[in-house]
């Protein structure tokens, strides 16, 4: 009996008063497609390819990356300039494949690859997620100078 | 005569129309309140505030595919919607919604037929609506739809008594069945009945909640135990029915609550349509805000609570009240 008692005069109004309160707290929905939420500096989205100030590619398709790559994603082809400076002649990303576990931008020797904060490229068909190096290249984040980005992705500082 | 009948037909139209709106939109309050309830932001794409809601959700179901299970009885399965929406709408017709009113020269009364038993009326035909959801759930043909429909029958069965009894003690002091009477007894704000019958309203309420198969008491469409109870099988229009039979039942019952205890449209300043309004309004926000506090009751505590503590508390009421009264 008293049980019941509690019940209904101090459990029930206490569950009520509890919800009201909810009904007046804002909202915690982010509207998705027109509103989007900042990343967390480390999210690793859609890779990029860094360039030096000079506008010179860094990678010089060692292939370190393709080897950490453990779902085999990137396939690189290389070439020579004529100062036998390498270069990738062919990057290739396939986004199917990569789990974006970020081995190959801690494996890359020239701070090279990068993963940004990109994260929609849903796509229709499996060629789109042939991700090239022209493509890479575009994709770098503009508002940062570059010496800075790298040092704040490479070491971990944040 | 002749402009009787067109006069009620008018009025028949008005009050369908007013109330299917009011349906549709209900639906659409309850989905933007647990939003909130829950700090979501609830439909806000179709329209402003999501207004237009309601009307993308009716077209979309009329454009669904009608969907009839093999194993269905296919007779009854298409009675049962129409079985639970009919007498949804037909307790509106002895609701009083304002006092009379003088439109070209007709003294009209806002109340489609001032019936002088309008309460047992409206109790007869609210109790017939748990039919469409037992027949919905025995033609289905599917296991989910028989355990609501069973629960529904079982759950209306109890909670009818104690339903019926907590408006007798009203009944008592008042001495008369006709809701016109009841509404004009209530004139000032003291005399409403729920200050005579504070008891009488509780239970009121409460097994006015479990009568429209509304959480707590939602156990007949239990949708995390039951899919969705005995509408699972339903689809399109049929659905829609279902649907809209639901709140026109809140919605009615909550017309009846103000009607009895809450005096009607009685009120200060504005018109007595819009208090009326008002005070269903209230009623359909303490519905939403039930369902987004309390759980759904386990079975043997439904009947517990309904058989145990309702049904004597109503019958203490009931017996209570008569010999105040008396002596």
């Amino acid at each position: 009996m008293i049980d019941v008692i509690r019940t209904i005069f101090i459990a029930f109004p206490k569950g009520f008063y509890t919800t009201l309160k909810h009904l007046f707290i804002k909202p915690v929905t982010i509207q998705y497609p027109r509103v989007k939420k900042p990343m967390a500096p480390r999210y690793r989205g859609l890779h990029y390819l860094e360039i030096y100030e000079d506008g010179t590619e860094r990678c010089v398709c060692c292939g370190l990356c393709a080897a950490a790559c453990p779902a085999d994603a990137i396939y690189m082809e290389g070439a020579e300039k004529e100062k036998s400076e390498r270069y990738a002649k062919i990057y290739e990303i396939n986004l199917l494949r990569c789990i974006f576990c970020g081995f190959c931008e801690e494996a890359c020797p020239e701070e090279a690859i990068f993963l940004g904060h990109e994260y929609e490229f849903s796509n229709d068909n499996r060629d789109s997620f042939i991700f090239t190096k022209e493509q890479m290249l575009a994709n770098r984040p503009v508002k940062e100078k570059p010496f800075k980005r790298i040092i704040r992705r490479v070491r971990r500082i944040f | 005569m002749l402009t009787f009948a067109i006069i009620s037909a008018l009025k028949v139209t008005v009050v369908i129309i007013a109330v299917l709106t009011g349906c549709a939109y209900a639906t659409w309050l309850e989905r933007k309140l647990v939003g909130r309830f829950q700090h979501r932001i609830g439909p806000n794409m179709a329209g402003p505030f999501g207004l237009l809601q309601p009307i993308a959700d009716g077209i979309k179901l009329i454009f669904k595919e009608d969907i009839v299970p093999d194993n269905a009885e296919r007779i009854t399965y298409a009675l049962a919607p129409i079985v639970m929406f009919i007498p949804a709408l037909l307790s509106y017709a002895v609701v009083p919604f304002g006092d009379q009113v003088t439109l070209f020269g007709y003294r009209i009364d806002m109340v489609i037929s001032d019936l002088n038993i309008g309460i047992l009326f409206i109790f007869a035909v609210t109790s017939l609506g748990v039919y469409g959801i037992v027949l919905a759930g025995w033609s289905s043909g599917s296991k989910y739809s028989l355990l609501g429909g069973i629960r529904s029958s079982a759950q209306m069965l109890s909670y009818e008594v104690a339903y019926g009894l907590s408006i007798i003690g009203v009944l008592v002091i008042a001495g008369t069945l006709s809701l016109k009477e009841l509404v004009a007894q209530q004139e000032h704000f003291f005399d409403w009945f729920i200050f005579r019958q504070p008891v009488g309203f509780v239970l009121y309420a409460i097994c006015a909640v479990a009568e429209t198969n509304r959480a707590p008491f939602d156990l007949a469409e239990a949708e995390s135990e039951l899919v969705a109870g005995y509408h699972t099988e339903y689809s399109s229009l049929r659905f829609a029915m279902f649907f809209i039979g639901e709140y026109a039942n809140m919605i009615a019952v909550s017309s009846v609550a103000t009607t009895i205890f809450l005096g009607g449209w009685h009120g200060p300043f504005l018109p007595p349509v819009v208090w009326f309004s008002i005070k269903v309004f209230f009623f359909m926000s303490v519905y939403i805000w039930l369902r987004a506090t309390l759980p759904r009751l386990r079975y043997d505590q439904l009947m517990n609570f309904g058989w145990k503590i309702l049904f004597p508390l109503a019958l203490l009421n009931v017996m209570l009240t008569a010999l105040v009264f008396r002596f």
